[in-house]
């Protein structure tokens, strides 16, 4: 049953293939031939805006083509599991529990991206909201919304007084994951009671699969609250909320705010939660968003071409070109510190146990 | 020769069938003894927890049974009004007319839609009037779910009893009217009493298609996993569940959702079994 489900997803996989101009033979960077490889890999919805565009990039840059299919980071991980995919995206690093499951794996970082609180209040351009005020609404404390709370945060804007539909994730979701990881940071009632993860028990309001299925419901929904990835807010024209960060300034979800975030210590192993940051200006939902291979490639009767294929791609990304594109689907680009960590991580990875990059 | 060939090529082609469903049962069976065995069959179908928090992680089935059952049941209610008329219209009234046809037709084309389609009519026309009537503030849940699912039932139910009702001895109405009696009163005393079972067995039928139905009801009943507290308010059901979840879903969450499918297999297998020995009683009438 287990590889029943596994195979179904795979096949979602691969459903969603990019197109390609399809040389069948490509140089790679040390300067040996290879054949054009097909990759595979599943995972979050949160960067698929940013991946839809790069991969496509690199099929026209190298020939390899990779399919992405956006089945939530929990399904992506799962797939990485049982070995059925290249490499999986998620939103949500692996924790040491998670890690000591599987093989060893390495967490590459591809972009940064921001968490919005998009809103359905017809006539209401912009309103602004903090932590301690988003947790209680998640947590059905704050019902309505012309509660004192949320007035006191917008005393210029007329809210009316209805009672708030909170949206959240029905599936596994790294969304989630960076949402409750925040609410957790700045609420410790949260904490306690809901904790952060891929999937929480939210007590009230209504869910959805997938970002597409939550930013559905909000722009479909009049008085409907719901944390989705940036870029589907500003694709669907879904106002969001401005946020109050951890040095009380108001600020919106932009390109220098989410690096902004990133400005502090990152470990080696670039497995970080950047929410709540105390960085000046930086928007406080803010996250790496991370694509995750093993770190030796020979699995599931993978070819070396295929392993070297994937380190070809993920050096693709990390390019500063390739990284310039993220801002242009409102992402915002790694600090240079992470693409060095990342480098010198990709420069681990095995197949057989030898080297991939020389 | 030819004739224990063709034989044996019938005899396995009809094995494999059997074949494949006893194996669904069992690797349902064995995905799912984890979770039962952990939780025990009993809890499991009676906790209202379904909680994935790591250490604490407790499933229980209660809701989404619970949601399953209220979506159905609403759905038959909804249903009957709609689909009953077109049964006595096409099956007696109207038997054998040019309008009849028409409308068994376009009722046939009802069974006919994707239920994606029937899903995306309920989310973009269906919810907004829910919300703009005030039933509810998210216009997701149990009742908009029940609403279209009832939509959906309706062409199992009114074809499969327009039979019924046209199969109905004419000897015994034309006597009915022979005694004076009057269309209202012979469908009550003569119509209703001989095809009853009939008609009875083919909203059975139409009940084991809403209780498996699951793009439809993921779409509009907004995948909470609390019990239900009201017919307006969010759930789940025992297929949306599953759709929702399986992707990540992993050791004792995924036995969990087995168990489920289990469970759902289970009773729309005995609900449909119930629905065919009607059947089967109906005709000797």
């Amino acid at each position: 049953m287990k590889k029943l489900f596994t195979t179904l997803l795979g096949v979602a996989a691969l459903a969603t293939v990019s197109s390609c101009s399809c040389n069948n033979q490509k140089t790679s960077a040390d300067g040996s031939a290879r054949e054009a490889m097909e990759l595979s890999g599943a995972g979050a919805t949160f960067p698929l805006p940013f991946y839809n565009m790069v991969f496509e990039s690199f099929s026209e840059v190298n020939g390899d083509k990779v399919a992405y299919g956006g089945i939530g980071s929990g399904g992506g991980v799962r797939n990485l599991k049982d070995g059925i995919v290249d490499f999986a995206g998620s939103d949500a690093y692996l924790t040491d529990e998670e890690m000591a499951e599987m093989q060893p794996v390495v967490h590459i970082p591809t972009c940064m991206g921001a968490v919005v609180l998009a809103y359905n209040l017809p006539g209401i351009e912009n309103i602004n909201l903090a932590g301690d005020v988003v947790a209680d609404i998640f947590a059905g404390k704050i019902r309505k919304w012309n509660d004192a709370r949320i007035v006191a945060l917008n005393p210029d804007v007329k809210l009316p007084d209805t009672e708030i539909v909170p949206v959240f994730r029905s599936d596994g979701s790294g969304t989630t994951f960076v949402f409750t990881d925040y609410l957790s940071k700045v609420s410790p009632e949260w904490k306690n009671t809901y904790g952060a993860g891929k999937s929480v028990s939210f007590p009230v309001g209504q869910a959805a699969k997938g970002n597409p299925g939550v930013a559905g419901i909000i722009s479909q929904t009049a008085n409907a609250i719901g944390y989705i990835g940036s870029e589907y807010a500003f694709a669907q024209r879904i106002p969001y909320a401005t946020m109050k960060n951890a040095n009380g300034e108001l600020v919106k979800p932009t390109a220098e705010s989410i690096s902004a975030a990133a400005s502090g210590e990152i470990p080696a192993d670039t497995r970080t939660s950047i929410t709540n940051s105390n960085g000046k200006g930086a928007y406080p939902i803010s996250c790496f968003t991370w694509i995750l291979i093993y770190r030796e490639q020979n699995y599931s009767k993978r070819t070396i071409e295929q392993a070297q294929a994937t380190i070809d791609m993920l050096n693709y990304i990390l390019d500063s070109k390739t990284q310039a594109m993220a801002e242009t689907v409102h992402y915002a680009p790694l600090p240079a510190k992470a693409v060095e960590l990342s480098r010198q991580n990709l420069k681990s990875v095995t197949f057989d146990g030898k080297p991939l990059t020389k | 020769m030819n004739d224990k060939i063709f034989k044996i090529v019938l005899f396995t082609a009809a094995l494999v069938i059997p074949f494949i469903c006893g194996g669904i049962i069992y690797s349902l069976t064995i995905d799912a003894s984890d979770a039962i065995s952990h939780f025990g069959f009993f809890e499991f179908l009676s906790s209202s927890e379904w909680d994935y928090t790591p250490g604490k992680e407790q499933y229980g089935a209660l809701p989404f049974i619970t949601g399953t059952l209220l979506t159905t049941l609403l759905a038959l209610l909804f249903c009957i009004p709609f689909s009953l008329p077109v049964s006595l219209f096409v099956g007696e009234y109207f038997k054998g007319t040019r309008m009849a046809e028409i409308l068994s037709t376009v009722t046939d084309l009802l069974a006919g839609i994707p239920s994606i389609i029937y899903g995306l009519w309920g989310f973009y026309m269906l919810r907004p009037i829910i919300m703009a009537l005030n039933i509810s503030p998210q216009g997701s849940g149990i009742l908009t779910a029940a609403l279209v699912l009832a939509i959906m039932i309706v062409p199992y139910a009114a074809s499969l009893s327009a039979e019924f009702i046209k199969m109905v001895p004419s000897d015994l109405k034309e006597g009915a009217y022979s005694l004076g009696a009057t269309r209202a009163e012979v469908i009550r005393h003569i119509v209703f009493p001989v095809a009853g079972s009939g008609v009875f067995s083919s909203y059975i039928l139409a009940i084991g298609r809403a209780l498996g139905e699951t793009m439809t009801v993921t779409m509009l009943i907004g995948n909470t996993n609390q019990m239900p507290d009201s017919l307006t308010a969010t759930g789940n059901t025992m297929a949306s569940i599953i759709a929702n979840q399986f992707g990540e879903a992993d050791g004792l969450k995924l036995s969990a959702l087995i168990a489920i499918g289990l469970l759902l297999f289970c009773i729309t297998a005995i609900i449909n079994m119930i629905g065919k020995v009607l059947i089967k009683r109906a005709r000797i009438v």
